[in-house]
């Protein structure tokens, strides 16, 4: 059964997931230095006004990311 | 001790985890801003003494989040650390770690504590962990990491003693390494040290991972570096994300033991509670717009006062000095071309002081990561990113700081529309000049019962230059071809009461800053602009006196008459007038005559001497004496000898409004972006457009007018 993949763009706020893998290897590097890493609880706080970016909950502290970066993480809940 | 054996103290640590707090704390006032030696990245050093008696300097770095780089601001800390065998080289390197954010402070530790140089790691907010009931067994830390564990509170200063005394002490380099070099990375690194001065294998795998960072070797050095690379395939990268996972693992593995009590993040309830105000939809806006209210009305309305009392100062100091020096260029020189240059440059320090308060205090707080969350998305319509922001504020002060904070801006592409548009804001230093010609040519009524119509022209001047910088950045964001990689993940800070030194050590740094970096160019050219002034060609600058004596005869003027007289008969025979009357045919079409075109002449290297020549070559002169209702009146005054009626019609001076809002006329600002850009090419890029832009406007503007 193929298992409908998430990303973070997609989570509501208040929602809570976990990492499961990235989609871009650039931003990746990135986003695990930040302590967003597979395996790690994320949730999804708010978004800005215009809908982007949005600012999520991630080893402990808040992260804001655009949209497009939101979508590269993969998430299972 | 002399200063080259003096221990060097490297502060290193996550953006937001108290590092400054920390500098602050050990350095006091001692503290001076330099460059590292072949790079311009600015470097923040000062002097702390040791409870042993010695004194060590310290060096603040940029804040990172790793070893490697993501921004220009960055990547001195890679190539100071990569650097062993030099005297930058740190003697100690003091990581600082949010008690709060513990696990991520670590990652940069445990990169640190690989490159191989001694180290202590620093945790600090021990104050705001206690608040959180997190608690740590520094113990156990200590033992796990190898490295002598500090915990401190940077607010108050508890632990710094500890921290002193431990810096006494010599730290030795850690053996142990936290991360394992992969199989297929071990035959490169081990080449590589055997043929380069390396100490340690993590050192060697950053050459192979970071080649932009070496600008420590020499040529053949890095030509080493690049065919070991090349021979062996190493791609750089390539292993960065299973690095970050194998010491992250290490890291979860430290804290499930070392921790004794972790938090619920309820302490930060209030945090979320504030971003729900602060970055509301409609609140949201209107907070940040109340705040951008607030801090111009602070800058123009309140600044005005140390201004005009730092104006009259020099004034004074000039007549003063022309009073008691013997008579001679020496005099004339000092006179009128250093003091009133000096005095051209302190003029903005109240202005650029509240600024930096305001932009600092939003800082500290955690409120300007939401200002970027805001802003982010507009800006990228039109090229720019929400840390430009911060850049095209400051731009309403001086373009000067404004350019240099571009650097937080990783994005190279969107650092350099936002440097090359930041000076079509428009700073305080055409602010003089836009209010004598306002005063000039808009009745000073109220509209519509409470608008004043000169204050609306004034707003409308800076509204002018802010929508040119949008378009500019718009237009420029199409024509660059270049496509890097933008991306926003930026830590948003949970919200906190500033610490009031920090401010203060904020604004003293920033202004420094600007005195420095605008106060060699500006006095530079106000001493050649003295040259220009007061030498002309032939002898008629030498015959001045008799000559306007002869022509003045039946006239009966004052003493004070006469010699403004003579003044503007200098000024027009001098090389700056011979310059003027050579580019009246070109200005013409704005509008402008001859007398004008000194002024443009002289103001091309800051545009606020503008008023002090309009003052001079209509003989309003008398040093000092730039009252603004005598210029008015004197302008008003003013005959067009081709149309008979007045000078300063309408046209030409929403011509001339126009023309300042959009042209170069800085130098400090060209020598900044040059500095900035590492070239000539964007200065120059620069100058050229908005010199075109701000004479077709004008142009538009006399043409439509007239």
């Amino acid at each position: 059964m193929a298992v409908e993949s998430k990303t973070v763009a997609q989570m509501r706020p208040g929602e809570i997931g976990i990492v499961s893998g990235f989609t871009d290897e650039f931003l990746s590097v990135k986003l695990m230095e930040m302590g967003c890493l597979p395996g790690a609880s994320v949730r999804f706080n708010f978004t800005a006004p215009l809908g982007d970016p949005v600012c999520i909950s991630v080893s402990g502290y808040e992260l804001s990311l655009r949209l497009e970066e939101a979508a590269t993480i993969s998430i299972l809940n | 001790m002399t200063a080259t054996h003096r221990k060097k103290i490297a502060l290193v640590g996550n953006p937001n985890s108290g590092k400054s707090s920390l500098f602050n704390h050990l350095t006091g006032l001692n503290q001076k801003i330099g460059n590292f030696p072949g790079v311009t990245v600015e470097k923040k050093s000062g002097i702390t003494t040791l409870p042993d008696g010695s004194a060590v300097e310290v060096i603040d770095f940029p804040g990172i989040y790793s070893i490697y780089p993501r921004s220009l601001d960055e990547r001195i800390v890679s190539e100071v650390l990569l650097d062993h065998h030099s005297s930058a080289t740190p003697d100690v390197v003091v990581v600082i770690a949010d008690a709060t954010n513990l696990k991520r402070g670590l990652l940069l530790l445990t990169q640190i504590i690989d490159v191989g140089l001694p180290t202590v790691l620093v945790v600090s907010m021990m104050d705001l962990a206690a608040k959180a009931g997190i608690s740590y067994d520094f113990t156990i830390l200590s033992k796990k990491l190898g490295v002598p564990v500090v915990p401190i509170n940077a607010r108050n200063g508890v632990g710094l003693d500890v921290l002193k005394k431990q810096l006494t002490t010599t730290t030795p380099a850690h053996a142990g390494k936290v991360f394992t070099i992969w199989n297929e990375a071990q035959v490169p690194v081990a080449e590589l040290r055997e043929k380069l001065q390396v100490d340690n294998d993590y050192e060697g795998y950053l050459f192979l991972e970071q080649p932009e960072s070496l600008t420590f070797l020499r040529q053949e050095q890095r030509a080493v570096v690049d065919e070991i690379r090349t021979r062996h395939q190493f791609f750089p990268g390539k292993f960065q994300g299973a690095e970050t996972i194998q010491r992250y693992s290490f890291i979860q593995d430290l804290l499930n033991e070392a921790t004794l009590k972790s938090s619920d993040n309820s302490w930060k309830k209030y945090s979320a509670q504030l971003d729900h105000v602060l970055t509301h939809k409609v609140w949201g806006y209107l907070i940040f717009f109340g705040l951008l209210f607030l801090i111009f009305q602070s800058i123009f309305a309140w600044a005005t006062v140390p201004m005009d009392f730092i104006d009259e100062m020099f004034a004074k100091l000039s007549q003063y000095l022309t009073g008691v020096l013997p008579e001679g260029p020496l005099t004339s020189l000092l006179a009128e071309g250093i003091v009133p240059g000096l005095g051209g440059i302190l003029i903005f320090v109240p202005q650029i002081a509240i600024l930096f308060a305001f932009i600092s205090i939003l800082e500290e707080s955690g409120y300007m990561a939401r200002v970027v969350f805001l802003m982010d998305k507009i800006m990228r319509k039109f090229g720019l990113n929400g840390k430009s922001v911060v850049p095209l504020m400051s731009g309403v002060a001086c373009a000067i700081p404004a350019i240099m904070a571009t650097r937080t801006i990783d994005n190279w592409k969107e650092r350099m529309i936002t440097i090359f548009v930041t000076p079509l804001m428009s700073c305080s230093a055409r602010l003089p000049v836009f209010t004598i010609l306002i005063a000039l040519i808009v009745p000073n009524q109220k509209v519509l019962g409470f608008f004043n119509m000169q204050g609306l022209a004034l707003m409308g001047l800076y509204l002018l230059g802010f929508v040119a910088a949008i378009v500019s950045a718009w237009v420029m964001n199409v024509l660059l071809k270049r496509k890097d990689r933008s991306y926003l993940i930026m830590e948003l800070p949970t919200y906190r009461i500033p610490k009031w030194s920090n401010v203060g050590f904020t604004i003293v740094e920033k202004t420094k800053a600007f005195v420095l970096e605008a106060g060699k160019v500006i006095l530079a050219i106000a001493v050649i602009l003295w040259v220009l002034a007061s030498y002309g060609p032939g002898d008629s600058m030498t015959q001045a006196r008799e000559i306007v004596l002869e022509q003045s005869k039946n006239l009966r003027l004052t003493e004070q008459a006469l010699e403004d007289r003579i003044a503007a008969y200098k000024l027009e025979h001098s090389y700056a007038g011979v310059i003027g009357k050579a580019i009246e045919p070109v200005i013409r079409p704005l509008g402008y005559d001859w007398k004008i075109g000194i002024a443009l002449i002289t103001s091309f290297a800051a545009r606020e001497v503008f008023v002090g020549t309009m003052a001079t070559i209509y003989s309003i002169g008398s040093v000092g004496d730039e009252d603004e209702t005598s210029i008015k009146a004197r302008l008003k005054e003013e005959i067009n000898p081709e149309t008979g009626g007045p000078r300063f019609t309408p046209a030409v001076g929403f011509s001339l409004l126009v023309f300042y809002t959009f042209a170069m006329q800085c130098m400090s600002t060209l020598a900044v972006v040059y500095r900035e850009t590492h070239g000539w090419k964007w200065p120059m890029m620069q100058l050229l457009y908005m010199t075109v832009l701000a004479y077709a406007s004008a142009f538009a503007v006399f043409q439509i007018l007239s």
